[in-house]
């Protein structure tokens, strides 16, 4: 009976993977090419889209515009990724002790380990993000602190201006990505056999140097998927600049949000839209290649 | 890996990124009970009406825009999760079980939307809704009150489409230690597909498929920019809601609301836990 099934295999899959493609090619296929035609046409007096096609918008985004040479937009590109590079690195510092404490924790406490860096999670995206706003505006909670502790030692306090700004950007995108760093390297980290640091100790490695020559190569995969994870959210989010640098820091998904939501130029937001998507294409797949495939996104 | 002593600076280092992770959740607890309405300063704890310390909580319980927003957002994650965790869950047997033409084409498609930017996403949904909702409108002539708009229907959808990559993901992660010859064994044994389905591969895949609901369910409550681009009328969430308040002045409610939220994730994932530990 499996025999004669066989047979049909082909199609049995193709039609249990029917369903997926058509959402697929609906919702991203069709969607990523009117974003392609947008692009090349132009905004009329109310907003809409003239279809024709020019390289205007390209043009403009690489700084030739019609009044003359304007380097902004390469600007906010370069301090979009330089941000989500800032981001990626801090938080891989930040996220490996936490994912190598928990893989070495007893295996029963492994769990609620790990449980405790999903649950900020569950609260929303942007919710996380007002919570930063109350802990660094002028009067927040970490200003009031800091005041507090300088009276207790008779010190002349003066109120930092940590909201808004470029830092706070950085620590609201560190604080939104960390667990997406901290599950990877934990899975990396959890498979390493135990005889493997017995083998380094039983030929003498030190732990500094059983680190760096058996952890750190091992938990590579883990370290690809996460910064995977981190840097393609962090270079295309608009909310936490919007947020924690009050309108002060401009990112690329800022750029895009206004052209479409406030300037109402569709064809401008459409192209800055493709060239972010062709940005974190081109780096995610020399990233991939470089330093092997991200299997473990899957964990995270 | 064994469970011998940490060294005291990996310790450290794990509590300082742990009360890094909590510091924000206890700001939003404890300012749940600020008796300030603009909730800047902590002026000490509420105790007004007939709710004291909760005055905020009930004070949420009573702002009708707030309950839509938790009603809407409730509504879109469950009907996108259940939509998605099927079809992502179909694409995984498929990608692992199966061998089809356009198989590697499928499969490079799935991972598509994972490195493209949500925005991008977002964006494109935006532009393809609003052109073809434009057309459909003209050229049938619906009346205004029946015209085409951006609303519950195109949230839904547009969640189905970014969780099945993730669903699909997670099950085929249960998949690869699959034994095929678990089905072949129920075959022989003169079980058809369907019973085969339902009696050896469902309860196999069960923990998996479970698994990739919880994600999808998460990601849909979480997410802000395609809900973003994509909402419209009466389909407002409540990262949108709450979004729309930063510009004027957050009241504790949303702190409140926070804090109901958090208990309420607490709760359910303790009893799934609890369920899974009796197994």
């Amino acid at each position: 009976m499996f025999q004669r099934f066989r047979e049909n295999r082909g199609l049995q899959g193709f039609l249990l993977i029917l369903p997926t493609l058509i959402v697929m090619i609906a919702l991203l296929v069709i969607p990523l090419i009117m974003t392609v035609i947008t692009s090349f046409g132009q905004r009329n007096a109310d907003g809409g889209v003239i279809y024709t096609f020019t390289l205007e918008n390209y043009w403009r985004l690489a700084g030739f515009t019609p009044e003359g040479w304007d380097d902004l937009y390469l600007r906010i590109l370069l301090r979009s990724l330089w941000l989500a590079l800032q981001t990626t690195i801090i938080v891989i510092l930040m996220a490996f002790p936490l994912a190598y404490f928990i893989a070495r924790a007893p295996e029963r406490r492994r769990n609620f380990y790990l449980f405790l860096v999903l649950i900020p999670l569950w609260t929303n995206f942007v919710i996380r993000i007002y919570a930063w706003v109350m802990i660094l505006r002028g009067q927040g909670v970490l200003n009031s602190t800091l005041g507090m502790f300088a009276g207790m030692l008779n010190l002349p306090f003066q109120p930092f201006d940590f909201y808004p700004s470029q830092g706070a950007v950085l620590i609201g995108m560190v604080y939104e990505f960390l667990p997406f760093m901290i599950l990877p390297i934990y899975t990396s980290l959890e498979k390493i056999e135990p005889n493997l640091y017995e083998a380094a100790a039983d030929l003498y490695a030190n732990p500094v140097r059983t680190f760096f020559r058996v952890t750190v190569p091992l938990s590579m995969p883990g370290v690809v998927a996460g910064t995977i994870l981190t840097f393609v959210p962090v270079i295309g989010t608009f909310v936490v600049s919007d947020i924690l640098g009050g309108r002060q820091v401009i990112l690329v998904g800022n750029l895009v949000q206004n052209q479409f939501l406030s300037a109402r130029n569709p064809p401008f937001g459409s192209a800055a839209s493709i060239i972010l998507l062709l940005f974190t294409l081109a780096l995610t797949l020399y990233y991939t290649r470089r330093f092997g495939l991200g299997e473990e996104i899957a964990a995270g | 890996m064994s469970a011998r002593r940490q060294s005291p600076w990996v310790v450290l280092s794990a509590i300082l990124v742990y009360i890094f992770l909590y510091a924000p959740i206890v700001v939003l607890i404890v300012f749940s009970f600020n008796s300030s309405r603009t909730n800047v300063v902590f002026e000490g704890v509420v105790n007004q009406g007939p709710c004291g310390p909760f005055f905020w909580y009930c004070e949420f319980f009573k702002n009708d825009d707030v309950m839509d927003a938790t009603r809407n957002t409730l509504t879109i994650a469950l009907t996108s999760t259940f939509f998605s965790t099927i079809i992502g869950t179909m694409a995984a047997l498929a990608l692992q079980r199966y061998n089809f033409r356009g198989r590697n084409a499928s499969e490079t498609m799935l991972y598509f939307p994972i490195v493209t930017p949500e925005i991008v996403m977002g964006i494109g949904i935006l532009v393809l809704f609003s052109a073809s909702f434009g057309w459909i409108n003209s050229l049938l002539a619906l009346a205004p009150d029946r015209r085409l708009t951006m609303g519950m229907g195109t949230v839904i959808v547009s969640h189905i489409a970014f969780s099945i990559p993730f669903v699909t993901l997670v099950v085929r992660a249960r998949l690869h230690g699959f034994d095929n010859r678990l089905e072949e064994a129920a075959m022989d044994l003169g079980a058809n597909e369907l019973t085969t389905f339902r009696k050896v591969t469902l309860p196999l895949i069960a923990p998996g498929v479970l698994a990739g609901a919880m994600l999808a369910f998460t990601l849909s409550l979480d997410d802000f920019i395609i809900t973003f681009f994509t909402t419209g009328p009466g389909a407002t969430t409540l990262p949108i809601y709450v979004y729309g308040l930063l510009r004027r002045i957050v009241t504790p409610e949303v702190n409140a609301l926070s804090t109901i939220w958090i208990l309420v994730v607490l709760i359910v994932v303790g009893i799934s836990q609890w369920f899974q530990n009796r197994e």
